[in-house]
């Protein structure tokens, strides 16, 4: 046989970090992404000076390169006098952090309830989606609100709040997920070859159902830090002298006409970190999807 | 029809029972009790601290107390406020017209530029227009709601002074509430300029809550069209000669706007969360901001009441949603 | 002068030639049938001539003419005029084909309204017309109906009435029996050969089937990985095929296997974007294969209507 091919076939792999790489909006997403994750990791080395340090000479000052008592504020202070670029840097860490952690809890016990709730069906299906209609039913920021409210202001029992309600979503996804696998017959051939439950589950069906996953959990990272930040606005979440983007929008209703750097620059970095997040969750969605690769 | 519509609402009612059981138990979990956050500082003589439990029905075991809380709610009694000593029910009705001026005003925007927004980027796919528009919608929905409202406040009212910073119209006016839309009401009273100061106060916080909603909008008509573009029947229609006008605005568009109606009939849930923080930057005297203030001054029956018609609303329009998905497409109602 | 005249038509998707130098002609009033399995470009072929192949695909040829008028130079504008009207096409899949949204009654007038326009009872009638013609039970009923309510072979009746609405010359069918049930094949074929004789319709044919090829086609055209191996008339290429792909398909069927404990197959497979050979097309595949089917590309050759893409074109035996 002398057929000469012309081409080789890239594998898995290298095919999806070629799709994800064509798409210019993701590959930005995922350059903004390193360099938030570096000032988290470097933050006590890059920022200028600590967040919770009060400069009384200096309240409320325009971003400027000018030293005031001999220190420059390249972004301006707050009210009572704290660097806001070593805020915002500081920020950077808590922020990613809450992401992770609501992202890993709600991830973890989503798919667990999916799991059941997909291969057992009947009665366990029912009521476990039935509570996830219940939790669905509510507005998320005013169930999150609501837990926090049981729980107790600050930043941890926050993360766990916006875990909850982030809940639903991957259990629905990894039940539709899973109901589409059930039906094929790859599970089938599992089956009679006697492969048990547990392994099913989690060796079998799962890794199948894991490209909508990452895509939800890439997203899960967005709406968190944008949960977070609603409930620090609300005073409910991180609490002073925290440095959390959104309780440090908390008080700017005041400053909005004096001070707008006050207002203008932790909502921007929530903006950018959100939009990074979306971006490459859209790229990972596109890069997946098998119907694209016509 | 009439079935399809029953079979629905029987669907609902155990979520509708299941949120009450929900909202009890969430307020039952708070540390201490409503009587206890009555007393204040000056704590309370032992007294008048067994007589409040026992009127306020706390002694009694849960399950009944459960129980009597459902009876009562199925009954428009949700309790009297803590804080103004009125029925939560009437606070509520009070202030939910505000809300649903303020939500409807927000939807109507984000479907009058999301849809065309939406269409536009599919029929001219990977072309400026789909990459601006989807970048928007993009941005619309990273952005913190919050900061998004005093940025445009910022904007608008303090640099520019073209709108007002808060309320629901200017403080000279003093409007019956007929209908508690103030839009009509300032159109029935004959007061000069009422009108246009209703509409004035509305613009900004209708733009923010609809934001979101706009941005949700105009990506799924994009992907639902796109997906829609590339059936079968759409090519049988080219095959009849059809033009694009016809292709897009009759063949596609009926087919296209399906999920995207299921898609603003599940927005509601978000409005009612970002009317919350909507409410809460522009002193809008709605149910959002009342909610947050009902938290802060732990005015529990009002929360617990405000929780549970919150839901109540949401469950109402997820029906209605659903209805009219079943009059839209054939498919549905004949099975 | 040919109703369709297509030289060298070429369609690309990025790097992958699903069509490859295809010519073919059809006359007024004559039946092409054009034959090959899943992945040899007929179905793309018909699509391009029809101008529905969408980005990324990219079409180009020789030239393409409907009645002396060249398709690919024709502005938008005109060619929608005659799509529907003078040249009509129906697809495999009637149950998708079908707008699930719009009635039978809708979807069938408006043919009509595009080209011809007309008062809504006027239509109405011609609509009825139109599925008596194709011999649908209840018409009356039926206009009203959504394509989910319809079954299979009624859709697919549906289909045709839509595409001889307005009388066109020429009509494309791909593959219309694959996806119906084996006893309704028959009669749709029945059904399109009548039509077609007394509207003396010109009808490309697709399919993958030789034994529909040889009830109702007068030409064929067999076509593999996206080019055209052998164009020859029935009954002539069921009795001396010339291209050994041909024969292996005649020798696949269930006829001219009796007797076999298995039906003669061709080793290999049809290939697809990564592995397209250097030399001819089939030479993975061929039982016949020489040296210089490796290395060189065959073209078309032989007396105009009798063709085979080979250097060595199996001799004329009688079966």
């Amino acid at each position: 046989m002398s057929a000469v091919l012309n081409q080789t076939p890239p594998s898995p792999l290298a095919e999806l970090w070629r799709d994800f790489r064509r798409n210019r909006g993701a590959m930005i997403g995922l350059v903004v992404i390193v360099i938030l994750v570096l000032s988290a990791l470097l933050a006590d080395v890059i920022a200028p000076y600590s967040p919770k340090e009060q400069y009384t000479d200096a309240v409320l000052k325009p971003p400027s390169m000018q030293p005031i008592g001999g220190h420059v504020f390249l972004l301006g202070t707050d009210p009572v006098g704290r660097d806001l670029l070593s805020r915002l840097i500081h920020g950077t860490r808590l922020s990613l952090m809450i992401g992770l952690v609501s992202v890993v809890l709600s991830l973890s016990g989503g798919v667990v309830l999916g799991l059941l709730a997909g291969f057992f069906r009947g009665g366990t299906e029912f009521t476990i989606m039935r509570l996830m209609d219940i939790m669905l039913a509510l507005p998320s920021l005013l169930l999150a609100v609501a837990v926090v409210a049981i729980l107790g202001p600050g930043l941890t029992n926050a993360m766990y709040a916006i875990a909850i309600v982030m809940l639903p979503h991957f259990v629905r996804l990894t039940r539709a997920a899973v109901i589409g696998e059930m039906g094929k017959d790859y599970v089938s051939a599992s089956r009679i070859a006697g492969a048990g439950t547990l392994r099913l589950m989690f060796d079998t069906v799962l890794p199948n159902c894991a490209a909508p996953l990452i895509v939800q959990a890439t997203l899960g990272f967005s709406t968190a830090i944008l949960d977070a930040a609603a409930l620090g606005f609300l005073g409910l979440g991180a609490q002073p002298p925290t440095p959390e983007w959104g309780s440090m929008l908390a008080s700017a209703l005041e400053f909005i006409q004096s001070a707008w750097w006050v207002v203008t620059l932790p909502g921007l970095a929530i903006l950018v970190s959100v939009l990074a997040f979306n971006l490459m969750g859209d790229g990972l969605r596109d890069a997946l999807d098998p119907r694209l690769k016509k | 029809m009439f079935t399809f519509v029953l079979k629905r609402l029987a669907l609902v009612a155990p979520t509708f029972l299941g949120i009450t059981l929900l909202v009890f138990s969430l307020i039952r979990m708070i540390p201490g009790d409503p009587v206890e956050a009555l007393s204040g500082e000056r704590g309370m003589d032992p007294a008048r601290y067994t007589r409040l439990i026992h009127e306020f029905g706390l002694d009694r075991p849960l399950p009944v107390q459960y129980g009597e809380y459902v009876w009562k709610a199925v009954h428009g009694d949700l309790g009297l406020s803590t804080v103004t000593h009125e029925s939560v029910f009437r606070e509520f009705i009070a202030r939910f017209p505000a809300t649903i001026e303020l939500s409807l005003c927000a939807i109507l925007i984000a479907l009058l530029l999301g849809l065309p927004a939406g269409i536009i980027a599919a029929v001219k796919r990977n072309t400026v227009w789909d990459y601006s528009v989807m970048g928007a919608s993009l941005t619309g929905f990273s952005m913190p709601i919050f900061w998004w409202g005093l940025l445009l406040i910022l904007t608008f009212s303090v640099t520019l002074g073209w709108t007002p910073v808060s309320g629901r119209i200017a403080i000279q006016f003093d409007i019956p509430p007929v209908t508690g839309f103030m839009l009509i009401d300032s159109l029935l009273s004959s007061d000069k300029g009422a009108f246009k100061s209703a509409v004035s106060h509305l613009i900004l916080p209708s733009i923010v809550l609809g934001t979101i909603p706009l941005a949700v909008i105009a990506r799924m008509t994009r992907s639902s069209m796109l997906e829609v573009l590339r059936e079968d029947y759409v090519r049988t229609a080219r095959a009849k000669g059809a033009s694009s006008v016809r292709i897009v605005g009759i063949h596609a568009l009926r087919n296209a706007l399906i999920p995207v109606i299921t898609t603003v009939g599940l927005q509601v849930g978000t409005l009612l969360g970002g009317a919350i923080l909507t409410e809460t930057i522009f002193s809008w005297p709605g149910i959002g901001h009342w909610l947050v203030d009902a938290i802060g001054h732990r005015d529990y029956p009002a929360v617990q009441g405000g929780l549970l018609m919150s839901a109540s609303v949401i469950i109402g329009v997820n029906l209605l949603v659903d209805v009219m998905y079943g009059v839209i497409n054939p498919r549905i109602r004949h099975h | 002068m040919a109703l369709l005249e297509v030289k060298d038509l070429g369609v690309e998707f990025g790097a992958f030639r699903a069509v490859d130098n295809v010519s073919l002609h059809v006359d007024a009033g004559e039946v092409l049938g054009i034959v090959g399995e899943s992945g040899s470009g007929k179905s793309v072929t018909a699509l391009a001539l029809m101008g529905l192949i969408e980005e990324p695909g990219r079409v180009h040829a020789q030239h393409l003419r409907f009645d002396g008028r060249d398709l690919l130079a024709m502005p938008l504008k005109e060619r929608r005029a005659l799509l529907g009207k003078d040249i009509a096409m129906i697809f495999q899949d009637p149950m998708a084909s079908l707008n699930p949204c719009f009635t039978v009654e809708f979807q069938l007038v408006e043919t009509l309204r595009i080209h011809e326009g007309g008062s809504r009872k006027a239509l109405r009638a011609r609509a009825l017309e139109l599925l008596q013609q194709v011999e649908i039970p209840d018409a009356e009923r039926r206009l009203s109906a959504y394509p989910h309510q319809l079954s299979g072979g009624m859709s697919q009746r549906v289909m045709v009435a839509m595409a001889i609405a307005c009388n066109p010359r020429l009509l494309i069918a791909d593959e219309p029996t694959t996806a119906l049930d084996v006893t309704i094949q028959a009669q749709m074929l029945a059904l399109l050969l009548r039509l077609q004789r007394e509207r003396g319709m010109a009808l490309v044919l697709i399919t993958h089937d030789l034994g529909v090829v040889a009830e109702i086609a007068q030409r064929v055209l067999v076509m593999y990985a996206g080019q055209v191996v052998e164009t020859s008339r029935v009954p002539d290429i069921f009795e001396a095929p010339r291209h050994p792909y041909t024969e292996a398909l005649l020798s696949a069927l269930p006829e001219h296997n009796i007797g076999q404990r298995r039906l003669r197959s061709m080793s290999g497979m049809v290939p697809g974007a990564f592995d397209r050979p250097s030399g001819c097309l089939l030479s993975p595949r061929c039982a016949y294969v020489q040296p210089r089917c490796r290395d060189e590309r065959p073209a078309l050759d032989g007396d105009v209507g009798m063709q085979a893409r080979c250097f060595y074109p199996l001799a004329q035996v009688s079966a």
